[in-house]
């Protein structure tokens, strides 16, 4: 039950993760494409100014509770995804510090080098996190020792870049909307538009991804094995990403931008919560042999310490919730022109 | 190289790095804190001035320390998954904890204290940034926590092939945690400290902003002054706790090569590791080094050659690392209270002003050696006694940490170059002489400001 507990728990910080960073994630990778000029792109950093870092740290914690709530999975999965790893990390890094560095020297050649780098560091996350997660989901050659035996190509096959496809549309889609809700006038307008306009290759690959998942993994086991009590309650998590994923393109006829953000919020997440429910209990299949598997019973910690993180997690995870949805309340308001002006903006 | 070579390289690249930025995040969030707080007590609008002045500084520097720690979180599972695996029930849930209570508070209120000035209240804004502080410091108390068990492993026992935790509160109560946590966070109120002396004393030399930074430098002082002392006289509890719990880490930091009683404390020597002797020993003090370890001049030390060679760490690194933090130590201590004798005077003693300004790397230098007499100190282990460093490294290619190795000196010495470029041109320029002045250069220039 504890094992359990803790893989739900898990699953949510991913999804949260991914429903947070995804819209930084989405418009850094869409900034050549919406800004027209300098004072766009400062709108456009400024949008995720005061929430990316926040963000970020989801994925730490959800790093750090794999590491301490399934310590065997985090070792295998992040020796395995070494060199994978290793691009995100550093493609994080120098998004990261774009942020802050980019306004810092009134010099067009030196803003030019950190916008590449936020395009780079957003783009390749986005992409590399689909991929990874669409491998969790598919398996991989991990041997009975959890010694990977694959290399950085094996886990480019095509579910996996389809995998990688959903999460940088569900990104872009996700950042386009975010960026409609805090900007005016033109740029306001593109963002809109754009929204609209990539909503369609994402639910083409939405489909793809669903059909593929059939032919590619098992997830869809869980789903169909279980007794009729869970499937039904179950089942609904797929067909609410689908639902909201639809109600993100009526929002947009609308224009009812927070709306469409929050159902591209409930998209993404019953999309993750989709694809964790039916890893179940695996954390990491192997492709090889079912009976190497890293699972939650044999990669779990021991019950004192996931007894003593659950009460922690329990504790401070909706007190994090509460000050975080402060910050976004707090900063919910249009960043206008004049607000650049101000020396703290970006 | 093989695997763990290239491994122990690439961990020790990322740590040395991240660990420039990381002091300076927690101790010029506490001086901020000050200045803030002053500003609401007393109305003065210079401390505001201050505060924004030395944080526009602190952001850049937080920014590298924030995303460097990411990689290093994430290479215990990359490079070190036997380790992860072996000690993640105990070490894995510090980290998750660190990330829970401390990280999120940290990153979410940093963002709210630069974009607040104009919508949250003085008192308000005030709180964020001592929130930052406190999450700053809370970050370093878990993560320390984490790293003094790997230099003393308790509550835990041999179960399922691996450690797991027995008695929580062992681990987080523990004195090595304790010593460690103190000696460090006051280490980094040391090098903050002198940060801020070390930039005002440019402006002062110029005569420039005077008041400002007159101010500036002697809040700085007295705080640097009090952990200057402080990490000294705790210093010693550390050392005590290290021949207590780490005898080969003591004797490698005194090349003592010989087991015996009234042990000497020599002022001067030159370690010849291969012969395991030394080559110079110089100005001995009779019972000294038994006192210093064991406070009492007859006990005995434990030499060197009592343990088996596989399990001595590198003497030369780890005695002259050792030797250079201790005497800067007491450095920081006497310019502290050259400072403190000199308060009223800072602008008719150019030398030491003069001496502050080149002083600024000196901490950086002492922090980063104690570091590496701490890790390096303690090899051949990675958790003392239980786990040897050549057992925990993953079972990967060498080829692939080649490459991310030669990324992170890469990446990092351009981030390096980058941040210190802006580091020296924001505090070389002073504050802006008033608000109205940022506010309309901004608007007409776009970027950057005044």
């Amino acid at each position: 039950m504890l094992e359990t507990t803790w893989f739900v728990l898990w699953g949510v910080l991913w999804a949260v993760y991914f429903m947070l960073d995804g819209f930084d994630l989405g418009l850094g990778t869409l900034m050549p494409f919406l800004a027209k000029d300098d004072t766009e792109r400062r709108i456009i950093y400024n949008a995720m100014g005061p929430f990316w870092d926040g963000n970020e740290v989801w994925l730490i914690t959800a790093g750090g509770v794999t590491f301490a709530a399934f310590p065997k999975a985090y070792a295998v999965l992040f020796s395995s995804l070494y060199s994978a790893l290793m691009l995100l990390l550093f493609a994080l890094i120098l998004r990261g510090v774009s942020f802050e560095f980019r306004g810092k020297v009134d010099n067009p050649r030196w803003r030019a080098v950190w916008d590449f780098c936020i395009v780079i560091g957003s783009f390749l996350p986005a992409l590399l996190l689909g991929v990874t997660f669409a491998n969790i989901f598919r398996g991989i050659p991990i041997d009975a020792d959890g010694v990977y035996q694959g290399t950085l190509f094996t886990l480019l096959n095509p579910y996996g870049l389809l995998g990688g496809l959903l999460f940088l549309f569900l990104f872009l889609v996700h950042g386009s909307l975010w960026l409609t809700i805090k900007s005016e006038g033109a740029l306001q307008q593109r963002a809109a538009s754009l929204a609209g306009t990539l909503w369609i290759p994402l639910l083409l690959t939405a489909v793809a991804f669903l059909v593929a998942t059939w032919f590619s993994t098992r997830l869809y086991d869980n789903y169909l094995k279980n007794p009729l009590l869970y499937v039904v309650p179950l089942s609904l998590i797929p067909l609410l990403a689908v639902g909201a994923l639809l109600m993100v393109r009526v929002y947009i006829q609308k224009q009812h931008w927070w709306r469409a953000w929050f159902s591209s919020c409930v998209t993404i997440v019953a999309t993750t919560l989709f694809g964790v429910v039916g890893l179940f209990p695996n954390l990491l299949p192997s492709s090889l042999n079912p009976a190497y598997n890293v699972t939650i019973y044999n990669a779990a910690s021991s019950p004192l310490t996931l007894k003593i993180m659950l009460a922690v997690a329990l504790t401070f995870v909706p007190i994090v919730i509460a000050y975080q949805a402060w910050v976004y309340y707090t900063f919910k308001d249009k960043v206008r022109v004049e607000d650049l002006a101000y020396e703290e903006a970006y | 190289m093989d695997v763990l070579m290239l491994s122990r390289l690439q961990f020790a690249a990322a740590t040395i790095f991240h660990f420039l930025f990381v002091p300076l995040t927690l101790g010029l969030s506490v001086l901020i804190a000050i200045m803030e707080t002053q500003f609401v007590r007393t109305g003065d609008e210079e401390y505001r001035r201050m505060a924004k002045f030395w944080g526009k500084l602190f952001l850049i520097n937080f920014s590298i320390g924030i995303v460097t720690g990411i990689t290093l979180e994430f290479q215990f599972g990359t490079n070190w998954s036997r380790y992860s695996q072996y000690v993640g029930d105990i070490f894995g849930s510090l980290l998750a904890i660190e990330a829970t209570l401390a990280f999120f508070l940290e990153s979410t209120f940093i963002a709210v204290w630069a974009f607040g000035w104009k919508r949250l209240s003085a008192k308000a804004h005030a709180v964020t940034i001592w929130l930052v502080a406190f999450a700053s410091s809370l970050s370093a108390v878990w993560i320390l926590t984490a790293n003094a068990w790997m230099q003393h492993p308790v509550g835990y026992t041999i179960r399922n092939g691996r450690a797991e935790l027995t008695d929580f509160v062992a681990v987080i109560t523990q004195k090595a945690a304790l010593l460690e946590i103190f000696h460090t966070v006051a280490g980094a109120y040391v090098l903050s400290g002198f940060f801020v002396m070390g930039v005002s004393a440019y402006h002062l030399l110029r005569k420039q902003h005077v008041s400002f930074f007159t101010k500036s430098f002697r809040m700085a002082l007295g705080f640097s002054l009090v952990f200057s002392v402080l990490t000294v006289i705790q210093g010693h509890m550390n050392g005590s706790h290290v021949a207590e719990v780490q005898p080969t880490k003591l004797a490698a930091i005194e090349s003592h090569w010989e087991t015996k009683s009234n042990a000497p404390f020599y002022l001067f020597i030159i370690p010849d590791e291969k012969n395991e002797r030394n080559l110079v020993e110089f100005g001995g003090i009779p019972g000294a080094l038994s006192m210093l370890a064991h406070d009492s001049p007859d006990a005995v030390v434990t030499g060197l050659k009592d343990f088996p060679k596989e399990e001595r760490p590198p003497v030369t690194i780890t005695f002259f690392a050792f030797r250079i933090m201790v005497g800067l130590g007491f450095l920081f201590v006497l310019l502290t209270a050259i400072g403190w004798w000199k308060r009223n005077k800072l602008l008719d003693s150019p030398w030491y002003l003069k001496t502050m300004l080149y002083a600024i790397p000196l901490p950086y230098l002492a922090l980063e050696l104690g570091w590496i007499v701490a890790e390096v100190g303690r090899q051949p282990w990675v958790v003392y006694g239980l786990m040897k460093t050549a057992d925990a490294v993953s079972p990967i290619a060498a080829s692939q940490v080649l490459v991310s190795l030669v990324a992170f000196v890469l990446v990092y010495s351009l981030l390096g170059a980058a941040a210190f470029y802006l580091l020296v041109k924001y505090a070389r320029k002073g504050p802006p002489s008033n608000e109205t002045d940022v506010l309309n250069q901004k608007v007409e220039g776009g970027l950057s400001h005044a």
